[in-house]
């Protein structure tokens, strides 16, 4: 028998292969079925947070950082998109910022938008602003003087604790570092003035919109802005159907009601284009459910007024 | 000499290409692209670092790999297959030999790094291109940053220094142990910045002067490693790189004269 005669054809080799792939990809698929796990805790137990990390990277640390920051976007966005809001804590968050940073401290917008990521109120986000600005302070470890980093921590302070002072305090501190526009100091001085007050919150927000750093954060700030228009909008809308209701008209069910009563010219659309939600019992406005701008911030307290 | 070196060499890299050694530049190439392509959907901005990261790590990863598996066979290849006898027997001296395959060896990862390089570069400006000017301002260095080529460089000089080992074991050892030796010395070579300070943990003075020992005996990779440095554009001074190319340079001439004497008292019968 010559070699030719025993090989078995290609056509069967190539079968056996696709056989043999098929096979193995169902078991994986009834595996993964029966036995799921939690694959961004074991994302996470690739590397414990800490400076071994580094280490064992090799000359690798700036790859693997990437590599963490990805799974750190997915663990935020997936986290975020969960329907059940006991799913939804972020437990992962922190950790992974954590190792991307110490992979590579110079990753400027890891420190930001952690930060941002870490102080978002539930269920947008851990609401962790503590972990936010320990995070952000680990930057300014590995880049003193990094201006952008102090004026991050002082919004940490005015947004989303009410701490003004504190606020001011890093905002005045940013100012103070070579290459600070001018507006810190004046965010400053407003931050202690009208802390809590939209304005000063739109100043703020402003701020950061127009942070040359990153396409996402100037979005962001842009969606912040946004918000804050709605609640203005919302708080003149809660006006004129208190005005209806004084008129006599009673509960307005719809906004056709405020329409036809001359109160408003048609239906009342959020920025993004979303019609607002008119509670047909409490007769509160909100914001749809459906905007882009879901869910509203909760505002800081107000500063108390000045004798 | 020269000339008989030189054309061991070009003999080496011949070899290299028909061995179909060139064929990881496809890898890379299709790595880079589909990188490309993907990560703009998934790093909220930071494509183009990702991007740069990637490149500068896939080449040292796939320099490293050429530069072990075929310079632990460099000379082992040639006395597995005999035909060591016919080469010893024309008139070339042993350090010839061998230092026309190191230089075959650093010639093939010349012209792969170059090539991929190219593929680089080609990439980045493609997102460059596709890139808004507001984008591109918020990059901490610019897309088409000639710094990178700092960062290559140095990767080129870190891999002839791998070669250089592997070429060292490979002419006393098997070439599974050879290779494994090569790694090993690869990872010392990142950590042995801990055996510089090794006396703030151990408290015996012997210890820690063997340990400053091995520091300044073994290779140090870790200074030849400014990728992170050059992506964040953080600036490496000339002279940083002048520095850590001479002494790249005398530790290879330090492998290779070790890897001669070996090798020239090597009994091949």
């Amino acid at each position: 028998m010559t070699a030719r005669a025993i090989r078995p054809p290609a056509r069967w080799l190539a079968l056996g292969v696709v056989a043999a792939m098929a096979g193995a990809i169902a078991l994986e698929l009834v595996r993964e079925a029966r036995y799921p796990r939690d694959t961004v805790a074991e994302a996470v137990l690739y590397f414990p947070p800490g400076r071994a990390v580094t280490r064992l990277a090799l000359s690798y640390d700036a790859l693997l950082a990437d590599v963490y920051w990805i799974r750190a976007l997915q663990h935020f966005g997936s986290t975020r998109l969960k329907k059940d809001l006991g799913e939804k804590t972020y437990a992962l968050l922190d950790p992974l910022l954590t190792i991307t940073t110490t992979l590579d401290p110079q990753f400027n917008v890891a420190y930001r938008f952690g930060a941002i990521f870490l102080s978002e109120a539930p269920p947008g986000g851990p609401g962790r602003p503590d972990q936010a600005i320990a995070l952000l302070q680990r930057g300014l470890e590995a880049k003193p003087g990094h201006w952008r980093y102090m004026q991050d921590i002082g919004f940490v302070y005015y947004w989303w604790l009410g701490d003004y002072r504190k606020a001011a305090e890093w905002f005045n501190r940013g100012a103070d570092q070579p290459g600070a526009p001018w507006w810190m100091r004046s965010l400053a001085a407003n931050t202690l003035a009208q802390g809590g007050d939209r304005r000063a919150s739109r100043a703020l927000w402003q701020s950061l919109a127009q942070t040359p750093d990153n396409d996402w954060l100037q979005r962001d700030a842009r969606r912040r802005l946004q918000q804050l228009d709605a609640l203005d909008a919302i708080d003149e809308l809660n006006a004129r159907v208190r005005r209806y209701r004084e008129a006599g008209g009673g509960q307005p069910f719809t906004w056709e009601a405020l329409v036809r009563a001359g109160l408003l010219r048609e239906t009342p659309q959020d920025p993004t284009g979303t019609p607002y939600e008119l509670g047909p019992y409490s007769g509160e406005v909100t914001v749809s459910p459906e905007s882009s701008l879901t869910p509203m911030p909760t505002e800081p307290p107000r500063i108390a007024p000045q004798p | 000499m020269t000339g008989t070196i030189g054309r061991i060499a070009v003999n080496v890299f011949r070899e290299s290409v028909r061995d179909k050694v060139l064929y990881n530049l496809v890898a890379f190439a299709v790595l880079m692209i589909g990188a490309s392509v993907l990560i703009g959907q998934l790093s909220a901005g930071q494509e183009v670092k990702i991007i740069k990261d990637l490149g500068l790590a896939s080449m040292s990863v796939f320099g490293l790999f050429m530069a072990v598996f075929i310079g632990i066979g460099l000379v082992a290849k040639e006395v597995e297959r005999r035909s060591i006898y016919a080469l010893l027997a024309k008139p070339i001296t042993r350090t010839e030999l061998l230092l026309g395959k190191y230089a075959g060896l650093v010639l093939t990862l010349v012209v792969n790094l170059a090539i991929m390089t190219a593929a680089f570069y080609a990439v980045l400006a493609w997102m460059n291109w596709q890139a808004s000017e507001g984008l591109r301002k918020s990059w901490e260095a610019p897309a088409l940053d000639p710094a990178l080529l700092k960062a290559i460089w140095l990767v080129l000089v870190q891999l002839m220094i791998v070669t250089a080992v592997a070429l060292l074991f490979s002419t006393f050892s098997s070439p599974m142990l050879s290779a494994a030796l090569t790694f090993g010395l690869y990872v010392v070579g990142h950590f042995n910045a801990d055996l510089r300070n090794f006396e703030s943990v151990v408290s015996s003075r012997a210890v820690a002067w063997v340990a400053r020992g091995l520091y300044y005996l073994l290779p140090n990779f870790a200074p030849l490693d400014v990728k992170a440095q050059v992506v964040h554009g953080t600036p490496v001074p000339l002279g940083y790189l002048a520095l850590t190319t001479g002494y790249a340079l005398l530790y290879i001439a330090a492998l290779l004269t070790l890897a001669a004497w070996i090798f020239s008292r090597r009994d091949f019968k």
